[in-house]
């Protein structure tokens, strides 16, 4: 007894000299507190060429190298950055100023080709860039994406260098968000030396922005960005540099949040949103984003085709409810077809149809003739909280409606989409989009506009759109926007659930985080000298 | 030799077939992933077509198997979707999980071996009670939970280990995950000793060791411990294999990009270059681990290698 004992003993001690021994510092950010630089938790992007990635983690990264012509503020609202003006006296033919005194990284001048270079290459099909649909509304782009065969042009027509600082877009058609589209990174100019070697500039690429690569991109683990020398913008960097740190999952970034062994976190998972906030106090910063939740209907099937029945199931779904389970109350319930972020929107936007009532709901249910057969509810497993939700959204049915027979189609990831654009449902879907930009448009044109995945037809709402898309400004075309949102939502082929909301957190090194749906503004971001 | 050469051309079907298995297995996943990489955005047909050229999808199974292999031959394991060279990726992120695998299996083998010979010779002892309760509760907790508490209580609340990332480097960032990793197989390792210890203490040439005035010490370290070692070393062979490709979790928790992860990520993005690409350098691991534990038994007992002589 007394051996084991003893050699228990000996091992704890070897365990704890083990242990104690190589605990290394986990605060290795001591010695860098005086360094004026900071890290980011990303999750590795998959492309750092503006026009061939939509990924927002390549975004989050592009943004400190790029400034696209225009920027966007907190409010939604465009403001110039890398072009003067953007101007149009027909929303068809655009005229873009860009500033004339801006350099990239290498020190070549930005200029009207730059950004014409860049443009040309993303809208050339045979790159097989993903941002390519983005330019499918400027005339020439067809001969760029030939169905069949070679394309006859590696140029946009549509698109004029008229002089170093002027570049004209003619656009297939009148598009009065125009300006708000040249925020998104796609439009980003590129220099002459990217050219030579698309790949190598993939892993380099030299902007125009306030921060530049410092160093390679180690991929899975880290890519460094320091100051740029040349920038003269707005955007004009205040540390010295930034970190951006790759994270395979979200739980493992919080909790080096938490450890202080990175700076900024913006997608803090649901499920520690409370204790985030506890801990992190006025650190913790819950941004409604511009990402809605939808329930669709396949007007195909004969048994959706009455907008009774459709806003019967709207009246039937507690969605405050689902959101307190599911996403611990950080979700929005929507009334809304656009999200809070987008300028136009209109809180009560729905009415009567979005608010939960059984009574109503069953009532209404009833004089549509009720529903027959099995509902399948279709969704995909992408994420565990889309089946939590469905299940929630099934229970309701059951409970409000008394559909007895409720399924669930919970479809492989990879195959969830080709089912619903081959439509191949036969019930209620999960529909979920991410903003591109903040415009009413950018929502409902794709969603609801001709050639949707609905199966939903209505002459007076494509008008409309179609009204407010040459409208003469920004302004004047939100009106036309609302009406058309309206005729969708008496119609009801799409039920608006909710908004998501990004929950980031910072440590207390940092001061002047100012965090809004479109950027993380790493510019204004500085360390605190204690 | 002989022995040697056999096996080693056991292992060329081996390869193939288990290669072959893993791409069809990837092939006949369900959707299109190019179409699965661009999420909910359109993507116009021009660009589909250019992608699923570039990647030989519109090939049959046969023929994208073929022109894989020949690539493979030539030192070329494919591209990712993204662009990267398999080969690149799995350089970098080889050593990650080598480092990660090979703390795992050290601590394993000294800790559990440790402790299953202070078991074994108490036995029914009160440290043999506590292994025992010790190694049932570790085997009955799932990976990814010891992972996380470790981290949260070690990591984050004590400040004894970095939380995660590998910064620090080697040794620092890897003991804890690889404590974590190998905390199931140090059970086992720890069990095993301790049965076969208890077993052979009871054996005949023990007690005849003993009986000739053998020191304790020598009995039991040279006679009774390097028979039990046995079944140990099959098992500690087999699990350096098990430890490199089953560090998926252990990977993700710690956030150390080593090749569990990668292999996570492309099955989800259906990249068969990656996915078999890996599987194929684990097949060839599995192979000469096993390779190995058959020529260390003939160290630890003649009587093996001569038998198959």
């Amino acid at each position: 007894m007394r051996v084991s004992r003893r050699r228990a003993a000996a091992l704890a001690a070897a365990m704890t000299m083990l242990i104690g021994g190589c605990g290394g510092s986990p605060s290795g950010s001591d010695g860098k507190a005086e360094a004026n630089e900071f890290s980011v938790a990303l999750t590795e992007p998959d492309h750092l060429t503006p026009g061939n990635t939509s990924s927002s983690y390549s975004i989050t990264v592009l943004d400190a190298l790029f400034d696209t012509p225009v920027h966007l503020g907190a409010d939604g609202t465009p403001v110039m950055a890398a072009a003067e003006s953007v101007t149009s006296t027909d929303q068809k033919v655009w005229t873009i100023k860009i500033k004339s005194d801006r350099r990239f990284a290498n020190g070549e001048p930005v200029t009207a080709q730059s950004f014409a270079d860049s443009w040309n290459a993303t809208a050339y099909g045979p790159n097989g860039w993903t941002n390519n649909y983005y330019f499918a509304n400027v005339e020439g782009y067809d001969a760029l994406n030939p169905e069949e065969g070679e394309p006859a042009a590696d140029k946009l027509s549509g698109l004029e260098v008229v002089d170093d600082t002027t570049l004209r877009v003619t656009l297939t058609a009148p598009f009065s968000q125009f300006p708000i589209t040249l925020a998104y990174i796609a439009f980003a100019p590129m220099p002459k030396a990217a050219f030579a070697d698309l790949e190598a500039y993939d892993q380099a690429p030299i902007g125009n922005g306030p921060f530049v690569m410092d160093g390679a991109w180690e991929h899975n683990k880290q890519i460094r960005v320091k100051r740029s020398p040349t920038y003269t913008g707005e955007r004009a960097a205040k540390a010295d540099a930034v970190t951006f740190k790759m994270y395979a999952s979200r739980d493992t970034a919080y909790t080096d949040l938490r450890a202080g062994r990175v700076d900024l976190l913006q997608t803090i998972p649901p499920a520690s949103a409370a204790e985030a906030k506890r801990l992190l106090g006025d650190r913790f910063v819950a941004i409604a984003g511009g990402t809605m939740d939808y329930l669709g209907f396949p007007l195909f099937d004969k048994r959706f085709a009455g907008a009774d029945l459709r806003r019967a199931f709207s009246m039937a779904i507690d969605r405050q409810a689902i959101v307190d389970a599911v996403y611990d109350g950080t979700f929005q319930p929507m009334a809304s077809l656009l999200a809070p972020v987008v300028p136009g929107y209109r809180a009560d936007a729905c009415g009567a149809a979005c608010v939960y009532d059984p009574a109503k709901a069953k009532q209404l249910y009833d004089q549509a003739g009720g529903f027959s057969g099995t509902l399948n509810l279709y969704f995909s497993n992408a994420d565990p909280s889309y089946e939590q939700w469905m299940t929630a959204v099934a229970n309701q049915l059951k409970q409000n409606l008394g559909i007895a027979d409720i399924k669930f189609r919970k479809i492989p990831a990879s195959d969830y989409l080709t089912t619903l654009r081959q439509r191949k449902e036969d019930g209620p879907y999960r529909q979920n989009w991410v903003m591109d930009y903040p415009s009413p448009q950018n929502y409902l044109e794709y969603q609801w506009g001709e050639g949707n995945r609905m199966g939903w037809e209505n002459k007076e709402f494509d008008a409309l759109l179609e009204q407010a898309n040459s409208a003469p400004s920004l302004e004047a075309s939100l009106p036309l926007y609302q009406k058309a949102e309206d005729i969708a939502l008496a119609e009801m082929p799409m039920i608006p659930l909710w908004n998501w909301q990004d929950q980031s957190g910072f440590s207390a090194r940092l001061q002047g985080v100012e965090l809004t749906p479109y950027s993380a503004n790493l510019h204004t971001i500085t360390v605190k000298r204690s | 030799m002989r022995y040697a050469a056999r096996r080693l051309a056991q292992a060329v079907p081996v390869f193939f077939a288990t290669t072959f298995v893993i791409y069809a297995m990837v092939f006949v996943l369900p959707g299109d992933p190019i179409l699965a990489l661009a999420g909910d955005k359109p993507v116009p047909d021009q660009v589909l077509n250019v992608m699923r050229e570039r990647y030989h999808l519109n090939d049959p199974l046969l023929v994208q198997y073929g022109r894989y292999m020949l690539g493979v031959f030539q030192g070329d394991l494919g591209e990712t979707f993204t662009g990267q060279q398999v080969s690149e990726l799995l350089q970098d992120r080889w050593a990650v999980t080598a480092q990660l695998a090979l703390t795992a299996w050290v601590f394993e083998l000294v800790v559990g071996i440790g402790l299953g010979v202070v078991a074994g010779l108490r036995r029914g002892g009160a440290a043999d009670t506590a292994v025992l309760a010790g190694t049932t509760f570790v085997i009955a907790v799932p990976v990814f939970v010891v992972g996380y508490t470790a981290q949260i209580v070690l990591g984050l609340n004590l400040g004894l280990f970095p939380t995660a990332g590998t910064d620090e480097g080697w040794p620092a960032s890897y003991l804890l995950p690889g404590m974590v990793l190998g905390s199931f197989g140090l059970a086992y390792v720890a069990r095993l000793t301790r049965t076969a210890l208890v077993e052979n203490l009871r054996a005949d040439y023990v007690r005849t060791a003993t009986a000739k005035g053998m020191r304790r010490r020598r009995v039991v370290g040279v006679h009774a411990l390097r028979n039990s070692l046995i079944p140990v070393v099959t098992f500690l062979g087999i699990d350096f294999g098990n430890l490199m490709a089953g560090a998926v979790v252990t990977e993700g928790i710690f956030n150390l990009p080593g090749i569990g992860q990668q292999v996570f990520q492309s099955i989800q993005l259906q990249e068969g270059p990656v996915v078999v690409g890996v599987a194929t350098l684990l097949v060839m691991i599995f192979i000469a681990a096993n390779l190995a534990v058959d020529l260390l038994y003939g160290l630890l007992d003649p009587r093996i290698s001569r038998a198959r002589a």
